[in-house]
């Protein structure tokens, strides 16, 4: 298969799904079976990536064959397939999970065709190599997300999507006003020859300015302190398997942003710009989990834990050594897979007993063990229980912490962690043990043949976090490939500008003569 | 092979347990027992290697970026625990068995039992650190869902999430002093570490080594102020409860202290915070042992003591003090696994454990109360029972102790004294004197509630009349590994009149004059008054620290998450303004004074009419004044694009303004006017807001314009529209060929836009069925729910 193909399948064949969900809008089965092997395909598709750039190395290709830079690239390295692959798994999970748990109603308005348009606007993010084309795909994910999240329009719903919308619009216009001001200074959007332009920009104090917009508009999007507030006010909101979905990856493209742009454009004043992620990633991981002990409900819990573990990944992009940001990429790939599990099992206890709140699920395990052993697997992973993969993540980081001698920051993710221990086993305590209330006895109820279905993807992700906990060496050894490339971003550049010149020595361009009549259909 | 035998077979029973039990039924404790028992017997076979200084290892790469390896390693010490941990394990599970005889969950029982007991092992055969952190805190999750086994009842439940926590929060910090052990040595290999005492004891992390290893090992091991999580944690079944306290859990810190003695010892520092602390709580732990009347919650308090006694002998640090700590381990752990067994044969058979109301169960319970009354003559010290060695030793090292003599001696001593009054109490208050209501219905316990006791009462013997059995094969290793020298000890029942017998006789009379005046000593309202503070009172201060980090939590999320869209704006805006204008603060101001010369007339007057229109929106009620005036600033903005010469651009956004006002003023006809709900206040910080941003983006913009500004894209789009794209207009052109990737991404935008409002509009007035249909919340984060819940689309 060509380099070419491969790079752009992760956005074909969701594009392809959707339209296919489209035409058969009032056959839902069809649209199930459409999905899954949607996900499927981009998860086959991703893992090709993999091989072919454990093989070739970085991948790049030009959209339309206009050279660089001036049409858009795709480039994928470590990081961007690392995150291909993880968004596929949770792809495929939610996409059996959804089966019994989004109802038909929802369907018939495009369920499935929303959730594959966001799936191009999540692959299509981690795949570009341009600014302005990052920014259209961050709009693809926004807009997406927004109808699966009102979909269904009850009025907490349409509460929580509105703070949601506003919000990020506020981010998207940060976004664009700094890829404005980007292009201002260098005149070129593509990402590789910016980050040479940028270090030449007579201003380079100017440059840090400016990354200020981009780290407020990516910063929302990851859900940073103090910008998060969308994401407790809406992720508790929609179907379960929607929010599973958006806590497993929508942040972590904004994390994904975070590190490509402040590893590879804005590196000019590290001191400035990443002393102040670390106070970020400290403040978001304290006030998250500060907001995650609070809470009731199962969503509410893990929702704001989100926002406190994004605070982790950011602390490996804040201290900026290679082995910091490979406690970063391991963390996101741990929590990724961890986080969507979480919420799927929470579905799942609702389905069973009718509420996310925990008083109204007590005693979950006397009914339902399988389900409180899946259910301890990611908690304990998410508290950094070892040997569970969120230990590595942790561990690491802690090193790392160490190493640059950034003790207070290290100070503050152990407290946390330990906050974060407390937290899910108080969802353990007062959702799956027996809190001594009479409610309980009579609100037993079976398992249908959809809730069996919905543990089969809970067990998937459980085994692989088990998986990653177990053969935690491969995982890391793709995760510092992954931090290699980001900390030393010429290799990024250079696969990409040299692409310039392989196209260039390939003569005049081929889809010239390839594209006869266009002239006349004018 | 026998290593990994030693540390996996248990995880493999406890996988297999649930499924395995069906078929062992009433048998399952024997059955099960003859795992640790083979164990056992493995580990026995090394011990000739191991006392001829040979240690066996094992070692598989798990994470080699980080040098952190799966690996064992079997010494002295190592096996002087392990073979402890799966010695007692075997009786612990025979009696389990007949403990929980028919229990429904019999078979997750012995799942986390296995888990348990296996967690122990690997923990003391670790060679690397961080495999040692692993199997550390796997004994925390065992003992959380042990503990929690009867989670049916609130304080078993309460204290399972207490143990949990208080032992998470020191596996952290022994968590970062392992890393800084590896910092300072440069491995994470413990037989390495252990041959780098003076790198680390020179290194300047020393000091954060030691108390962040302290921690882990005083939360363990219930040292002063952590030791209130025991007292509760007997609401485990009571197997459990014997285990915890005689081989495993607590032991686990004792273990860490001894392990890493031979590289953090010698110092001060070491002594007198180890020394001090175990003192402190030997103290403590031996006065409140005598203020209970359950015969658990006394049995904790003496472990308490126990481990206090052994942090101290720790902390001592000489040759004498160590080999007493080994001793002590194991004369504690028979007595202690004994009595405990012995009180929960009783609870079980009587179903009370208070010693003020039971008595004369001599009669019913022959062999248990034969079983108990040796272990409690081990425990009180009395020749000739290995107690008494013990208990000889302990004072050769208080006595030979220098400095501090005297105040050891004496601590010491008292709680020894404690030890020999709750003997008396845990054996002649249950035991002897008449059966009464409670005792006279009691039956004989089965041959697995009292197999265990009695094997261990005759350990007790047996190695009081011969302890130098020990000598060679375990006290020399394991008490060598931890002094880090090659010793040859010899332990004897009789050493002639010394001062130590002179001690030892002082102990017992002051012990039975306390055992006399007990219930004077318990009732005395000062004494009552003093447990208060330190048995419950650290009970609740943990409480305290709970809940008021839980207050803070709730203060800064309704102040942070206040589902005020508003407040969020001004926030994630403020944030903005603050971190762009610090930014501009530090590198300083890169625009230059804005020349006006050039601005031409027409100019001038746009840009003025935008402003206007702007500034028009603070002034109008009406929603559409509002939106008129907005229509005007954006109107005002596309002839500036058209005066610039983007006609393309000029174009979209008045059709863009046109159709905003148009449908706006469509749908707002309905309603009248904006409420007036902002307050002054507010209106100002939102002033402030958007003055704030016009300015930080103005400067942004002028800063960036005053760089020189080279448009090869531009030119490349200029010569290649027509040659290449084969388009006439450029912008077209850019649409639809050289970005048209962009289009097709906004396009997408612009129908899932479409079909999202088809679909709410549909959707609109149907009732969702995944829609929860609750009472309000009435819990504590209540507010913070409604505020979001309410926040309506304006």
């Amino acid at each position: 298969m060509s380099a070419h193909l491969l790079l752009i399948l992760p956005l074909i064949i969701p594009f392809v799904a959707a339209v296919a969900a489209l035409l058969f809008a009032r056959w839902p089965t069809v649209q199930k079976g459409i999905n899954i092997a949607s996900m499927g395909g981009i998860l086959a598709a991703s893992l090709g990536l993999l091989s072919r750039i454990t093989e070739q190395g970085i991948q790049v290709t030009t959209i339309g064959d206009w050279p660089v830079p001036f049409g858009i690239v795709f480039v994928v390295d470590h990081l961007s397939v690392v995150m291909l692959i993880v968004s596929a798994i949770i792809g495929v999970a939610v996409a059996v999970y959804a089966v019994p748990d989004v109802d038909d109603a929802r369907v018939r308005f495009g369920f499935y065709p929303f959730f594959n348009l966001l799936m191009i606007g999540i692959n299509g993010a981690f795949l570009t190599g341009d600014l302005f084309n990052l920014y259209v795909w961050f709009e693809v994910m926004l807009i997406s997300s927004f109808v699966l999240i009102v979909l269904g329009n009850t009025d907490e719903q349409l509460a929580g999507a509105v703070k949601y919308v506003v919000i990020n619009l506020v981010s998207s216009l940060l976004f664009l006003s700094g890829v404005g001001l980007v292009y201002g200074m260098t005149g070129t959007l593509n990402m590789a020859e910016l980050s040479l332009a940028l270090s030449e920009v007579g201003q380079p104090g100017l440059v840090t300015v400016v990354a200020m917009l981009f780290l407020i508009s990516f910063g929302i999007k990851a859900a940073l302190f103090p910008l998060f507030f969308w994401l407790p006010a809406s992720y508790h909101t929609p179907p379960a398997s929607v929010s599973a979905f958006f806590a497993g990856l929508l942040t972590k493209v904004g994390v994904y942003a975070l590190f490509r742009v402040f590893t590879l454009l804005f590196t000019q004043d590290v001191g400035y710009t990443h002393t102040l992620l670390l106070w970020g990633a400290g403040l978001t991981m304290v006030t998250g989990v500060l907001g995650a002990a609070v809470q009731n409900d199962f969503r509410r819990v893990l929702s704001f834990h989100i926002v406190s573990q994004i605070g982790y990944m950011i602390m490996g992009l804040a201290l900026y050594t290679p082995l910091a940001i490979l406690g970063g990429v391991f963390y996101i790939v741990h929590h990724i897979i961890v986080k969507a599990n979480l919420f799927l099992v929470s579905g799942v206890a609702k389905r069973l007993r009718g509420s996310f709140r925990l008083k109204s699920l007590q005693g979950l395990y006397a009914y339902h063990p399988w389900l409180a052993t899946l259910f301890i697997i990611p908690a304990f992973s998410l508290a950094g229980f070892p040997p569970l993969s969120g230990f590595w993540a942790k561990l690491i980081l802690t090193i790392a912490g160490i190493e640059t001698g950034a003790y207070w920051i290290v100070a503050v993710a152990v407290a946390v962690g330990l906050f974060t221990m407390f937290s899910m086993t108080k969802i353990w305590v007062k959702a799956f043990l027996p809190g001594g209330g009479g409610e309980m006895a009579d609100a037993v109820s079976s398992m249908g043949l959809g809730t069996r279905v919905m543990y089969v993807p809970i067990a998937g992700l459980a085994a692989l976090t088990i998986m990653i906990s177990v053969f935690a060496g491969p995982v890391y050894d793709l995760a510092e490939r992954s931090a290699d490339e980001l900390y030393n971003s010429s290799e990024y550049v250079e696969a990409v500008l040299n692409h310039e010149e392989s196209a260039a020595d390939a003569g005049p361009r081929p889809g010239v003569d390839g594209r006869p009549g266009r002239v006349h259909a004018r | 092979m026998a290593i990994l035998f030693a540390v996996f077979s248990g995880f493999v029973l406890a996988l297999a347990s649930p499924w395995l039990t069906q078929y062992t039924g009433r048998a399952t404790g024997w059955v099960y027992g003859l795992l640790p028992a083979a164990i056992t017997g493995t580990l026995a076979t090394l011990v000739g290697e191991v006392a001829a200084g040979e240690t066996l290892r094992v070692s598989y790469a798990w994470v080699p970026g980080l040098n952190v390896n799966l690996s064992f390693y079997v010494d002295g010490l190592s096996l002087f625990f392990a073979l402890l941990i799966t010695g007692i394990g075997t009786l612990i599970y025979v009696y389990a068995g007949g403990y929980l005889k028919g229990h429904h969950h019999l078979g997750r029982f012995f799942s986390y039992l296995s888990m348990f007991m296996a967690a122990m092992v690997g923990l003391v055969l670790a060679d690397n650190l961080i495999t040692f952190y692993v199997f550390f805190e796997l004994t925390s999750f065992a003992s959380f869902v042990l503990i929690g086994f009867n989670h049916d009842e609130a304080p078993s439940r309460r204290a399972a999430w207490q143990a949990l926590l208080v032992t998470k929060a020191g596996g952290l910090a022994l968590l970062v002093g392992f890393i800084l052990m590896q910092q300072a040595t440069g491995t994470f290999q413990i037989s390495a570490i252990l041959e780098s005492g003076d790198l680390i004891r020179q290194h300047s992390f020393y000091l954060p080594i030691v108390l962040l290893v302290l921690a882990g090992a005083f939360t363990k091991s219930a040292q002063f102020p952590f030791y209130f999580w025991l007292p509760n944690a007997m609401e485990a079944p009571t197997p459990v409860s014997a285990y915890l306290h005689s081989a495993t859990m607590v032991k686990a810190g004792i273990y860490v202290m001894a392990r890493f003695h031979p590289v953090l010892s010698g110092t001060d520092l070491w002594m007198w915070v180890v020394g001090g602390i175990g003192a402190l709580t030997m103290l403590l732990s031996a006065w409140l042992a005598l203020q209970y009347t359950d015969m658990k919650a006394i049995l904790a308090y003496t472990t308490i003591m126990a481990l206090g006694l052994l942090t101290m002998l720790l902390g001592l640090g000489t040759e004498v003090a160590v080999e007493a700590c080994m001793v002590f381990i194991l004369v504690h752990a028979f007595y202690k696994a004994a009595l405990f067994m012995v009180a929960g044969a009783i609870d079980h058979e009587v179903h009370v454990r208070d010693i003020t109301k039971l008595g004369g169960l001599w009669t019913r319970m022959p062999v248990t109360g034969a079983a108990a009354a040796l272990a409690a003559l081990s425990m009180a010290g009395i020749p000739p029972f290995f107690g008494f060695v013990g208990k000889e030793l302990i004072y050769e090292a208080a006595t030979h102790f220098d400095p501090a003599t005297v105040a050891v001696t004496v601590v010491s001593v008292l709680a020894n004294v404690a030890l020999v009054a709750s003997a008396g109490l845990l054996v002649v208050r249950p035991f002897f004197g008449e059966l009464n209501d409670v005792t006279k219905h009691a039956h004989r316990p089965d041959a697995g509630l009292w197999f265990g006791p009695v094997v261990l009462a005759v350990f007790s013997v047996g190695l009081g009349l011969a302890p130098g059995l020990l000598d060679a094969a375990f006290l020399g290793p394991s008490a060598g590994t931890v002094l880090g020298a090659s010793i040859a000890p010899h332990l004897a029942l009789w050493h002639g009149f010394t001062l130590e017998l002179g001690l030892s006789a002082v102990t017992v009379a002051a012990g039975v004059g306390t055992y006399l005046a007990w219930t004077a000593l318990r009732t005395n309202t000062a004494f009552q008054q003093l447990e208060r503070w330190l048995g419950t009172g650290l009970d609740h201060g943990y409480d305290n620290v709970v809940d008021g980090l839980l207050g803070v939590g709730r203060w800064q999320t309704s102040v942070l998450q206040s589902g005020v869209l508003r407040r969020y704006l001004s926030t994630v805006l403020g944030t903005t303004i603050v971190l762009v204008g610090a930014a501009f603060y530090h590198y300083g101001f890169f625009g230059g004074p804005i020349s006006v010369a050039d601005v031409r007339p027409h100019e001038w007057v746009l840009a003025i009419l935008s402003v206007v229109g702007a500034f028009g929106t603070l002034f109008f009620r009406s929603r559409i004044g509002l939106i008129t005036s907005l229509g005007v600033s954006g109107f005002g903005i596309a002839l500036l694009f058209l005066a610039f010469g983007a006609p393309d651009l000029a174009k979209t956004q008045f059709l863009i303004e046109t159709l905003t006002v148009i449908l706006v003023v469509l749908i707002l006809t309905t309603v009248s006017s904006v409420e007036g709900t902002l307050t002054a206040s507010q209106k100002a910080t939102n002033g402030a807001v958007a003055v704030g941003m016009g300015v930080v983006v103005s400067g942004l913009i002028l800063a960036v314009l005053k760089l020189p500004f080279e448009n090869p894209m531009g030119d490349y789009y200029a010569q290649n529209t027509y040659v290449e794209g084969e388009g006439h207009n450029i912008v077209n052109t850019i649409l639809v060929d050289f970005r048209a990737l962009d289009t097709l991404g906004e396009i997408t935008v612009l129908l899932v836009a479409g079909f999202g409002i088809y679909a709410l509009l549909r959707t609109g007035t149907a009732p969702d069925p995944n829609a929860e249909h609750e009472p309000p919340p009435e819990d504590a984060s209540a507010p913070i729910e409604q505020a979001e819940q309410t926040q309506q689309v304006p």
